[in-house]
Order: C-alpha cells, then sequence, then structure tokens
C-alpha cells in the first residue's frame, strides 16, 4: 500500500486534490466549468473525438483553464488495444503530456474492461513513455499484473462506469491496496459521498468519478460535497479508526457518579 | 483531384494537398487537435509536408467532455 500522506503523485507530478474530476454529461460547459472548480480537483479526464466540422459553437476547451487543470485523455469507447493506443498517440501530439486513462472496453452493457487487451495496449504505451493509468476491474491478479507492466497507478472500478452502486466489493479493493507499490485509485461506480469517502478510508490514494457529480440533481452541490467527502475519508484513514468493538464502552466515567 | 474520408466523409481535394491545406480549408478552430492518416499519427511537424493521396483515410480529433 502507498502512503502518500503528501499528496497524489502520478508520474513524478504532485496533485494535493485526491479528487479527479470528469467533464462528460454536464447540462452546459459553463455547467462542467463550474462543477469542476467546486470539487477542488486538479487533474480532469477529457475524451477524444473527431472534431466537427461544421462547428460553430463553443468546445470544452474554451472552458477549461490548462494553467490550472492537468488534463487526463481517456480511452472511452475502445473495444481493441489498437484503437486504445492510436487513441493516446493522439492524446500526445495534441501537447497535452504523457498522461493518459486506458480504458479497453471489452462489453457494452457492463463496460467492464477487457482485461487481456488492457495489458497489451499497457505494455505497448508504458514502453513508448507513457504514464498510463489503467482502468480494470475489482481484480487483484490484474492489478498487479498492470503494476508490474509499469503503469503509474492502477485504477479498480467501485461498480460499472455510471452505475453510482458504490464500492460493490471493498474486500478486493483492500487486496489490491495491500499489494500495490503505486497508488490506487477508485474509478467508476461512485453514487454519493459516503461512496467516495468509503474508498478513501480504505486507503485508496484517490478516486476518480464523473456521473456521480454530473448526475446529481444539484452538480455544483454534490462536487463540494465529493470534495469534503475525499478529504474526510483521507483524514479519517489516516488518523486510522477505532478498532469495532461488539459491546458498548461508557465514554463517561463511573467514578463520582452520584 | 483525388478522393479522401475526413471524418468519416468523403472529400474532394487537388492533387498534392497538404494535411495541413486541408486542416487549413477545413477551418479546424479547435485549441487542440491532432490528425491521422490511415490509423498512423501525423507529427504536427510533419503536417506540411506529408500531401495526400486518393483514398486516404483522415481523422482530426480534438478533446470533449468525457468521464
Amino acid at each position: 500500500m502507498t502512503h502518500q500522506n503528501e499528496g497524489l503523485t502520478l508520474g513524478g507530478r504532485t496533485f494535493r486534490s485526491r479528487l479527479i474530476i470528469g467533464t462528460g454529461k454536464y447540462a452546459s460547459f459553463a455547467q462542467t466549468r463550474d462543477a469542476i472548480a467546486e470539487t477542488g480537483a486538479e487533474m480532469v479526464t477529457v475524451a477524444l473525438r473527431r472534431v466537427e466540422l461544421d462547428r460553430t459553437k463553443e468546445s470544452l476547451l474554451d472552458f477549461i483553464d490548462l494553467e490550472r487543470y492537468t488534463l487526463l485523455p481517456n480511452t472511452a469507447g475502445c473495444f481493441t488495444a489498437e484503437d486504445a493506443i492510436r487513441t493516446c498517440r493522439l492524446a500526445r501530439e495534441m501537447g497535452i503530456g504523457t498522461l493518459v486513462k486506458l480504458e479497453v472496453i471489452g462489453d457494452p452493457k457492463t463496460l467492464f474492461p477487457n482485461v487481456e487487451a488492457t495489458l497489451q495496449a499497457a505494455r505497448v504505451l508504458v514502453a513508448e513513455g507513457f504514464t498510463v493509468l489503467p482502468y480494470i476491474t475489482d481484480d487483484p491478479v490484474a492489478a498487479l499484473q498492470l503494476q508490474d507492466i509499469g503503469c503509474a497507478a492502477v485504477m479498480p472500478l467501485a461498480a460499472p462506469i455510471g452505475s453510482g452502486l458504490g464500492i460493490r466489493n471493498p474486500y478486493n479493493i483492500k487486496i489490491i491496496l495491500e499489494q500495490a507499490r503505486v497508488p490506487v485509485i477508485v474509478d467508476a461506480g461512485v453514487g454519493t459521498a459516503s461512496d467516495a469517502a468509503y474508498a478513501m478510508e480504505l486507503g485508496c490514494d484517490a478516486v476518480l468519478m464523473n456521473t456521480a457529480v454530473a448526475g446529481a440533481q444539484d452538480p455544483i452541490k454534490m462536487a463540494r460535497a465529493m470534495r469534503l467527502a475525499v478529504e474526510a475519508g483521507r483524514l479519517a484513514f489516516e488518523a486510522g479508526r477505532m478498532p469495532r468493538k461488539l459491546y458498548a464502552s461508557a465514554s463517561s466515567p463511573m467514578e463520582g457518579m452520584i | 483531384m483525388i478522393t479522401i474520408q475526413c471524418n468519416g466523409k468523403k472529400r474532394e481535394l487537388p492533387r498534392s494537398t497538404s494535411i495541413a491545406a486541408l486542416v487549413k480549408e477545413l477551418g479546424v478552430a479547435e485549441r487542440k487537435f491532432a490528425v491521422e492518416r490511415n490509423r498512423q499519427v501525423i507529427p504536427r511537424d510533419r503536417l506540411e509536408s506529408e500531401l495526400l493521396e486518393d483514398g486516404d483515410e483522415v481523422n482530426i480529433v480534438t478533446l470533449v467532455g468525457g468521464g
């Protein structure tokens, strides 16, 4: 388990915030801008798509301060290692650094990853000098393999992408944490603040989320809730919780009772 | 004239059109974009020198909202 009390270090850079926020599915770009600001995040995920050739509207990047945020391009929607690798190479050509969120999807209904293709793509990307943050199932073996390949972090899902079900298998996350020599980031499935706090209390180094904020009734308020939850969860982890006990233990002294 | 596919749409261009000329003609205004030709990324410093050929498949991509 990594204990990065100073912040989250990825690819030689340290981030004070342990929340990584997605930029998809908000009602407007203005809301995206305001919500990500409220989370306190320093890193935001983005996707690569074809330029709209008849574009007359504004684009996301008009609303993202590149001085303030590090962009983490993803390979969302890629179903093969080759497509994910191409996407990462294109991202790097944009001059936004070498950080990439690698996801190779194996099934359109659950959006669970194709582990074999993820490993294959990770090997190529690490060799090409990318700082690879792979999205994976909560599979301790896959996490170890990706760590051994040289990924800069491992990012097990809490639950399916966009499901908001929270951490479905905290015990697997604990095993992944025990084995990890790189940061463990819970990616996907967080639904509300307590889910994010729980991930951090388990000892995760960070949480990556999108729909939990964008899909809330009030995304700006939820963004703040998530910032506080991630901070609270981390503090609780660092503080070390009291042991669970089956029976009561009075908080007030018995001495001097009348 | 040559025919290429650009972002999934057919497009006719004069022979010896560079990728940079295509990008300019399309009016790509994105702050960040990258180009691939026949699934190979074209480094920015080669956009001027790379000339398109008949049947090329070109993708010009940018960054959009995502998780």
